[in-house]
């Protein structure tokens, strides 16, 4: 405890920073490299948005984090330092201490994530006694006003209601009650709302927002959804096969986007203000095998900008000009040598580039063979 | 939230489905009833895109399901082209299957896994369609080009081994391949990831244009519902609260509910203004004990006495706009 005491003094120090963090899953098929080599920092208070299709990794990249995939077919290597601790290379029973006290989690199903035959007041009071020792009519008194906190009616009642006699909405907020019991300094939501209703969503994201600011502290939002992270993080990070491709400070990101899969994501959801009948933008082709990733960039077979060099070199990671925008693209979106390669795919009749030039479908297989194709053919 | 009302109704002569009065109830324990659907008026003009949106529970997926007589309503009319489905026999609704079908939320489980592509697009046909298996597989064809996929490599194959898009195409073709007139998609995008969802839009308003077909979609999504429909419903606890010109609706909303939901809507842009005061716990009352009066008015801020007591019916407010609501949030023109 005094060691973390006097390390929570030096406010410069990140929350927590993920170095090469690489998640890799043995199966008969081959090794699933579900995260491979995701870095990122997160400051105390911050909160960043984890945006993906599915299979994208980022879920396994939460939950990595956290220390929670373990298996005899699973492979981790880097580093996660939390508050300058290493989680990697704690013993797993030391992560005890870990979960619910200072790193808490949201699970996307409230119904499966909490024990149907536990009435919640228990549920929600377990850390309380457990982590911090607290007598039982004390652990309840807490858990009520916990309860409150989330907006639960009748909270003195509830505390002894099963999770079934709930709504889905509630019961999601028994979760969050449950995460933020013994005032953890890391919140992982891992697609909070996504089994919700959208007036239910709206209340659960302002619950999570109000909760954040209150306690400051740091909050990863996992989500498909780039409308749940618009407005509510500072930072988003951007996941495509198990990697970051960009990252930037959440405006900056929408205002800016220099990653041709960002843009194409953002092209591609409908939105009340525009008018009935707007032509949406598709992305050609389907989500990389993680398996047998494509070379190069793992988002080239699918790019309506991508060159030559796409297909054979893995763009790195890397910040350009200010505040900490990071793109893992050769050819940005919005810089000349983007357009160029633009303008030729579509000389060259490049079948995702005619896909987004004239809005027509085309299927994944003719994708599937022109990638093949350009990565075969000499350089 | 009432929802009565037929002043939205449309001359019957230029609708090809009309439904009036439209009540769905399912039993539930102890004798009581799940009112799902309690006295709703649709109709649907030949080539139009009629969207509902409502959260879930509100009835409308039943609603749907109940104008192609899956099952048959409680109560109220269903008519397409002038003829009535309630009151039809059903070797007479048979007859009228290959006018009306129907596309579902998940794409993988609504095909059969055990049999190859072309028998699952062929089987309409099988049963309805010509005799001659060359001009069936002239068909079969044809429709797999329409969505995009190659018949030469798909054929063989199983559902397993297309991905969600894939399939969810296959079943537009499987829908498309008798001719029908209306389609009703239930949540046809709900299961697919945007970009995937994107592509199955733009693929229904292109197959609408070029096989004349009229749409009864429905889904959550507001985003979604708007951007492909010409008219949409707002659905609340089996009551309609607002319909109206898509533009019109999303751009003056006149109930309070379509205002709540567009403003839960999330929006990708960190500028949009975003409304964090709702924190309050609201739930969906039981549909087996319905609020009196307007059915809202158990989470609506506006609602009064009045609400509690007299049902709102469904009124104009402007030219294609129609709401049911004591306290619209519109002024109510001539």
């Amino acid at each position: 405890m005094t060691t973390r005491d006097s390390r929570s003094l030096e406010a410069e120090e990140p929350l927590l920073v993920v170095q090469d963090l690489k998640t890799h899953f043995e199966l008969p098929a081959g090794m699933v490299k579900a995260v491979d080599g995701v870095s990122l920092t997160l400051k105390k208070g911050e909160s960043l948005g984890i945006v993906g299709e599915s299979g994208s990794g980022k879920t396994v990249l939460s939950r990595s984090i956290m220390r929670l995939v373990v298996g005899n077919n699973v492979h981790s290597s880097g580093s996660v330092m939390f508050e300058g601790r290493d989680l990697m290379a704690m013993k797993p029973k030391k992560m005890r201490d870990i979960w619910g006290l200072e790193i808490a989690m949201i699970f996307q199903d409230p119904m499966t994530s909490l024990n149907p035959v536990v009435r919640i007041g228990r549920q929600v009071t377990e850390h309380l006694r457990k982590h911090l020792g607290v007598s039982k009519s004390e652990a309840r008194a807490q858990g009520v006003q916990l309860l409150r906190s989330v907006q639960i009616p009748e909270a003195d009642t509830r505390f002894d209601a099963f999770p079934h006699e709930l709504s889905g909405g509630m019961r999601q907020r028994v979760s969050i009650a449950l995460a933020l019991a013994c005032g953890p300094k890391l919140l992982m939501a891992d697609e909070p709302t996504t089994a919700l209703d959208v007036t239910v969503q709206h209340q659960i994201l302002n619950l999570l927002n109000q909760q954040r600011r209150e306690r400051h502290m740091g909050m990863i939002l996992v989500t498909h959804d780039l409308g749940v992270v618009a407005g509510r993080t500072d930072q988003i990070a951007v996941m495509y096969a198990g990697k970051i491709v960009e990252k930037a400070p959440t405006r900056n990101l929408f205002a800016n986007v220099q990653h041709p899969y960002t843009e194409a994501l953002l092209r591609s959801i409908p939105r009340t203000t525009n008018r009935n009948h707007t032509r949406l933008s598709a992305i050609a082709g389907r989500p990389p095998d993680l398996i047998n990733p494509p070379t190069g960039c793992s988002f080239s077979p699918r790019c309506p900008y991508a060159q030559e060099k796409c297909f054979k070199e893995e763009p790195p990671l890397e910040a350009q000009w200010e505040g900490g925008h990071e793109k893992a693209c050769w050819f940005p979106v919005g810089t000349p040598e983007n357009k160029a390669a633009w303008e030729r795919n579509l000389a060259a009749r490049l079948p995702q580039t005619v896909a987004v030039a004239e809005g027509r479908l085309v299927d994944e297989s003719v994708i599937d063979a022109t990638a093949a194709n350009m990565t075969g053919a000499p350089g | 939230m009432a929802g009565s009302g037929k002043a939205h109704l449309r001359d019957p002569a230029s609708t090809i489905m009309r439904v009036e009065d439209l009540v769905v109830e399912f039993p539930a324990p102890r004798g009581q009833k799940v009112h799902a659907v309690s006295g709703i008026s649709l109709d649907v003009m030949q080539g139009e895109t009629l969207g509902i949106v409502g959260e879930s529970g509100c009835g409308k997926s039943t609603t749907a399901k109940a104008m192609i007589q899956l099952p048959r309503p409680t109560s109220g009319s269903v008519t397409f082209k002038g003829t009535e489905l309630t009151t039809l026999k059903d070797e007479e609704l048979r007859q009228l299957r290959t006018d009306l079908q129907i596309i579902f939320q998940d794409p993988v489980s609504s095909l059969n896994p055990r049999r190859k592509v072309a028998d699952v697009i062929a089987e309409p046909l099988k049963v309805w369609g010509p005799r001659d298996k060359a001009v069936q597989a002239e068909k079969v064809n044809a429709m797999l080009d329409a969505v995009g996929i190659d018949p030469e490599i798909s054929l063989g194959k199983r559902a397993h081994e297309f991905s969600g898009g894939q399939c969810q195409r296959l079943s537009i073709a499987r829908a498309l391949v008798v001719e029908p007139q209306v389609i009703i998609c239930d949540e046809p995008v709900s299961a697919l990831d945007v970009s995937v969802q994107a592509q199955i839009l733009n693929l229904l308003e292109d197959l609408k244009a070029e096989y004349n077909l009229t749409l009864v979609f429905i889904a959550h999504d507001l985003a979604v519902v708007k951007n492909i429909s010409d008219r949409v419903a707002v659905m609340y606890l089996g009551k309609i609260c607002e319909v109206a010109e898509s533009n019109a609706m999303y751009d003056n909303p006149a109930h309070p509910y379509t205002s709540l939901l567009l403003n839960s809507s999330p929006e990708p842009d960190p500028e949009a203004v975003l409304d964090e005061t709702s924190m309050e716990q609201a739930e969906l009352p039981s549909p087996i004990h319905p609020p009196s009066g307007c059915r809202f008015r158990t989470r609506c801020p506006r609602a009064t006495d009045v609400c509690e007591r007299v049902e709102p019916e469904l009124r104009r407010v402007d030219d294609d706009h129609f709401v049911a609501c004591h306290f619209p949030l519109v002024d109510i023109g001539g």
